[in-house]
């Protein structure tokens, strides 16, 4: 009936968080690649909820995400990626350590408006040890910055790569993912001792 | 992986797990030409309802990402609603986030269902070491060919 006729192969499935400040795209970059319709709540925010949530900079948003939302990658046959996107707010922290869990690696995304609004993410990764980077997302109506003035700006040791990113565009939120990629397979390659 | 929907297997099951956009979703044009025509509201069920208002699964360590197999067998099990939905489901290894998009319902009480479900021995979870460098060089190669 339902049982296939030999043992399905059991797929590998990795975790990417995607993470950063309220308001800075986390939802928009899940959904911009992934296969799924990212699983969202996004709420409207009550003006009870706009005293809680600084929109600062970020006026025009009137929904935030409530929920988790996540999206999937199928890379191969048999090998799944996973992007959840942190709660947006600082009140909904608790429940990172559960996301964060076994994650492959983060995302940090940054808005030039609101530069601060990403250190939480940045000293968590830190403390946890997941492998990380900056991804700065570019507001139409944000000023560009160049990176080094970014990274200057975030106070990141020069390990921490820092790349630019349209949370928009698919072609550059695979770039972010590659990057991300390749900063993992060099802190597993300098820990197990193998660098090259 | 589940592209082509859940398969329910009498089409008098429980209309509102086929795979229709949630509630708030904004995008009503794009409703799938299977999803029935329940009136939006229709479905009112507190989510942890499912569960018994339990909110804490039975066991720890389940991930988003955790692979969940179950075994044929377990098809015959006298398991009801979203219970039996789940060993359908995983009769194709599913991860927990896939289970929850298929129920549609929040990820909370997935795990919490899921959890009852493996503490019975209906389902078992894959487990999945630490990732390869091999692995990761696959994965690296595989995103760059997106």
């Amino acid at each position: 009936m339902y049982a296939p006729s030999s043992p399905p192969t059991v797929p590998t499935a990795v975790k990417i968080v995607i993470s950063g400040g309220f308001g800075v795209g986390k939802t928009t970059f899940v959904g911009a690649i992934s296969e799924i319709e990212p699983l969202v709540t996004e709420a409207d925010l009550t003006e009870v909820s706009v005293g809680v949530d600084d929109t600062t900079g970020v006026a025009a948003k009137t929904t935030t995400t409530v929920a988790l939302d996540f999206g999937r990658i199928s890379l191969d046959e048999t090998l799944l990626m996973y992007l959840f996107g942190t709660p947006g707010q600082d009140r909904f922290a608790f429940l990172w350590d559960d996301l964060v869990d076994g994650a492959l690696g983060a995302v940090v995304l940054v808005d030039t408006r609101r530069i601060e609004d990403c250190f939480p993410a940045i000293d968590y990764f830190e403390d946890h040890r997941i492998p990380f980077l900056l991804a700065v997302n570019n507001f139409a109506a944000a000023r560009r910055f160049d990176l080094t003035e970014v990274r200057e700006a975030l106070g990141v040791d020069d390990g921490v790569i820092v790349v630019d990113c349209d949370a928009r565009s698919r072609e550059s939120v695979k770039q972010v993912l590659l990057a991300l990629t390749e900063v993992v397979l060099i802190q597993r390659l300098a820990r197990t001792g193998h660098a090259r | 992986m589940t592209d082509t929907g859940p398969r329910l297997p009498d089409p008098r099951m429980i209309p509102h797990w086929a795979p229709a956009p949630p509630p708030s979703e904004p995008a009503v044009g794009q409703r799938p030409p299977e999803a029935v025509e329940l009136p939006e509201d229709h479905v009112v069920v507190r989510p942890f309802l499912l569960t018994g208002g339990r909110t804490r699964p039975v066991q720890d360590g389940l991930r988003v990402e955790t692979i969940l197999s179950a075994r044929p067998a377990a098809l015959s099990a006298p398991l009801r609603f979203e219970a039996r939905r789940i060993v359908e489901l995983c009769q194709r290894p599913t991860s927990v986030a896939d289970v929850a998009v298929a129920l549609r319902v929040p990820l909370g009480v997935t795990r919490v269902l899921v959890a009852d479900l493996l503490a019975d021995g209906y389902l078992r979870r894959e487990e999945q070491g630490e990732l390869s460098v091999a692995m990761i060089e696959r994965i690296r190669d595989r995103v760059r060919a997106l």
